[in-house]
């Protein structure tokens, strides 16, 4: 009865999806404000029943209800309930769901929290969010119904794929998930700006907050899939270029090159049609993104024979939405007219050069990414684009991206003279080539070029950001004055900066200390016998059976001793055989560190208590995630700055003395 | 043209050539990295070029998997049901590597036609048949039909 309950549900968001995509558009056309004000009630519906479709599925889970098919195929009465929980979005019908869900919830949040938007201006945006939102439910209506009933019901569950059995990735699908679907907001204001012929300051005033929030929880999204990789996977990779993780990291990095790019168009209103593009595209590759991988056409082409209707559906769904936002772009922009001017050189050709930069390693990761579909359809033959090709084509443009982010924030808007600009970097120009070639030679290690490179880099970032604070401070009287700013206008932005950028520096130093320092052994290990690894000793103890909840295990016991002998750690790697889907996982033992992870896992036993052991040391690995959450607080201080909240405010406050407002301007 | 033209064409200009350059470069090595699937089948007709990184997949022969005394290199057949090509790596298997499952290894073919792997890919679902193997299987199976066909005939 409750899934049926929950179908009806989804069946009614569907028609309050429909209400909300066409009657507040078509009032905000013809200027009927009885249809206009339709758009909140509509929106708040449509979240409230799918809220009630997603409790009846989760229901479904919890009380083992298997004649449902996808609680068959995913579920268990042996899992701890957490998992049955996430085993909700454990695959593709309730992923779906959930994508729906997190779409109404930010659907509603825009119609709460946008009180100050004009009415058809609101009314337009919560509209193209609800077509967004018919695509998803009828997708999911038509073609993969979690509620679909299986019969004979089976006693037990299929099981939720072990793998995900696990906190991290409870948690990484939803995270990832509000970040996608974020992206529709700036997306929609996008839209409803080009159909109002409005794009202004404002706008882009509006859209930055959300985008700015829905980029946060990409970010930490992606952190904690690549963190989830390293630990679970169990051999120590935490970034694969698989088209999954390709997925989700194009639309970061467009959502990227976005915030930068609104924030010209707030401050300067230039660059106007170049922010629309991005947000059009930031979130169209969302999609292609979500339904690429859930459908699994990326791993093969046939998976569209497979079921074509589903890959018939997808392909429609994207031509219209891409292809209509495209169109409509087309016949608008080139009304829109073009903003502020400014020199050659300035902020906004560095924040141009950085958008350019981040929209090119979008351009050939999506080539990566597609390419084996490509070939296969065009019968070129089957194949893979190999790891190093990406990994070359990020490496290559990071540093210009770099060496642009040092000089951005210490440029001035509009015109900027070169010559002064380089009098102020010159001791970071300095200090960072005097790092970069100190650890490029053999003096501590054997030497590394990339080391060097990435420690010039991270030292230029670092000391550019200091000049910031220092310009910044200047003008605030004594510590008082530097306390006083942490609340004003601009300086969540301000901050929020300066903690993103820190975080791409910890972020640069991890990954090349990562991957150049990392050492890495397969190795036979009898029970008692010793190994040195990267001056830490290790001991096999040997291993036994243990039982957990609804597994076996076969448990490994690692003492770890430094140079002086000393025990700095016991690691359990485990090797575990699922009761239900009887299959074996390797669970690695880590232990963690800020400046370097031991970790080990257990590869095969080769009788006699032998087994074959995998054991890495991984110095700095753990700035790559470090770096992802500092990127993600910045991220949060910039949007809670306080002049969203005061946006629509009509700007009366007095200019400040021109020293200062100077200052304020060429930071925020 | 105005000079602040003629600045924003040279701007435009000299960002175009930029992006020339990087994409001439990114496509090369691209050609560079491109990995080509072959079916046993394939590199026992000597399709196959040694040396370069390709791909190769199919089933695991039955009792084929032989073990090296250090316990880390080992040695297995691959087959399509028709052609079968012996497989050398060094290291720890994936968890789902067993005898009869589809896999797909990725290195380079010597010249003594042994085909030593970098990696071992076995996919983290038991129900997966690497979509390449199971074309290949599905290839041998239609040519093994269609020879029958003929005989019928």
């Amino acid at each position: 009865m409750i899934p049926e309950l929950g179908n009806f549900a989804l069946i009614l968001s569907l028609c309050l999806a429909v209400v909300l995509a066409t009657v507040p558009m078509i009032g905000s056309l013809n200027n009927t404000p009885g249809w206009v004000a339709l758009a909140r009630p509509a929106a708040l519906g449509q979240f409230t029943f799918l809220l009630i479709s997603f409790a009846c599925l989760v229901n479904a889970f919890l009380s083992n209800d298997f004649s449902v098919l996808y609680v068959a195929q995913n579920g268990n009465s042996q899992l701890p309930i957490i998992y049955k929980i996430s085993a909700v979005w454990g695959a593709h019908e309730g992923s779906l769901l959930l994508w729906a869900l997190i779409l109404g919830t930010w659907t509603v949040a825009v119609s709460l929290f946008s009180r100050k938007l004009p009415a058809e201006v609101l009314a337009r945006v919560l509209s193209v969010m609800g077509m967004v939102s018919i695509g998803f439910i009828s997708f999911m209506l038509f073609t993969s119904n979690p509620f679909d009933r299986v019969f004979p019901a089976p006693l037990e569950g299929g099981d939720l794929n072990p793998l995900l059995q696990d906190f991290g990735l409870a948690i990484h699908p939803p995270m990832l998930y509000m970040g996608y679907v974020g992206l529709s907001v700036a997306f929609s204001f996008a839209i409803a700006a080009l159909i109002g012929g409005k794009l202004d300051a404002a706008w882009a005033r509006w859209s930055r907050p959300w985008t700015l929030i829905a980029w946060v929880f990409l970010t930490i999204g992606i952190t904690l899939g690549s963190w989830w990789a390293y630990y679970e996977l169990g051999w120590g990779g935490w970034w694969f270029w698989d088209p999954v993780e390709n997925a989700s990291f194009m639309p970061w990095l467009v959502a990227t090159a976005l915030i930068h790019s609104l924030a010209v168009t707030e401050k300067r209103g230039a660059f106007k049609r170049w922010t629309v593009l991005l947000a059009l595209l930031a979130f169209s590759l969302s999609l292609l993104g979500t339904f690429l991988v859930r459908s699994g056409v990326l791993t093969s082409v046939h998976s569209f024979a497979a079921d074509p209707e589903r890959g018939l559906f997808i392909l429609v769904f994207l031509c219209i939405v891409i292809g209509g936002s495209l169109m409509l772009y087309a016949w608008r922009a080139p009304d829109v007219s073009s903003g502020g001017k400014f020199d050659l050189f300035c902020r906004e050709t560095l924040l141009l050069g950085n958008n350019v930069l981040l929209v090119v390693i979008t351009a050939f990761i999506l080539l990566g990414t597609l390419a084996p579909l490509i070939y296969d359809a065009m019968g070129w033959g089957k194949i893979s684009v190999g790891f190093p090709w990406f990994t070359a084509m990020f490496v290559i443009f990071t540093p210009f991206l770099v060496f642009i982010m040092g000089m951005g924030p210490l440029s001035r808007w509009k015109k900027q003279d070169p010559g002064d600009l380089a009098r102020q970097l010159r001791m970071a120009l300095l200090l960072s080539i005097g790092g970069g070639v100190l650890l490029a030679l053999p003096l501590f290690h054997q030497g590394s070029a990339s080391m060097g490179l990435a420690v010039a880099l991270s030292l230029w970032l670092l000391s550019s950001l200091l000049l910031s604070l220092r310009q910044r401070f200047r003008y605030r009287k004594g510590l008082a004055g530097i306390l006083k700013d942490f609340g004003a206008r601009g300086s969540g932005s301000f901050y929020g900066m300066i903690i993103a950028h820190l975080g791409i520096a910890f972020f640069i130093i991890g990954i090349t200390s990562v991957t150049q320092f990392d050492v890495e052994q397969d190795i036979r290990m009898s029970p008692g016998q010793t190994v040195e690894l990267a001056g830490h000793t290790f001991r096999f103890e040997g291993a036994k059976a243990v039982r957990g909840p609804n597994y076996q295990a076969d448990q490994g016991t690692i003492r770890v001793f430094n140079a002086d002998g000393q025990e700095v750690a016991v690691l359990n790697p485990e090797k575990r055989t699922y009761t239900v889907q009887t299959r074996p996982m390797t669970e690695a033992g880590i232990d963690a560190g800020f400046l370097r992870d031991i970790y080990v896992s257990l590869g095969e036993t080769l009788g006699n208590g032998d087994w074959s052991l995998r054991l890495y040391y991984k110095p700095l690995v753990r700035w790559i995630w470090l770096g992802g959450i500092l990127m993600g607080i910045g991220g949060l201080l910039a949007a809670a700055d306080r002049r969203y909240r005061m946006a629509s405010r009509p700007e009366t406050v007095a200019a400040p003395a021109t020293a200062e407002r100077l200052a304020t301007e060429s930071h925020s | 043209m105005t000079p602040k033209r003629k600045k924003r064409m040279t701007l435009i200009g000299l960002m175009l050539v930029g992006v020339a350059i990087a994409a001439g470069f990114a496509l090369q090595a691209f050609n560079e990295n491109l990995m080509f699937f072959y079916t046993p089948s394939e590199v026992a007709a000597g399709e196959a070029p040694a040396g370069r990184m390709i791909r190769v997949g199919g089933l695991v022969t039955d009792g084929s998997v032989k073990r090296q005394s250090d316990g880390l290199t080992v040695q297995f057949d691959v087959t399509d049901n028709d052609k079968t090509i012996t497989v050398q790596y060094t290291g720890i298997l994936p968890d789902l590597f067993r005898e009869g499952q589809g896999i797909v290894a990725h290195g380079r073919l010597q010249q003594d036609r042994l085909f030593v792997a970098e990696e071992v890919l076995a996919k983290h679902d038991e129900n997966y048949m690497p979509p390449e193997v199971a074309d290949a299987l599905k290839a041998t199976h239609d040519k093994a039909v269609g020879n029958t066909t003929e005989q019928v005939n």
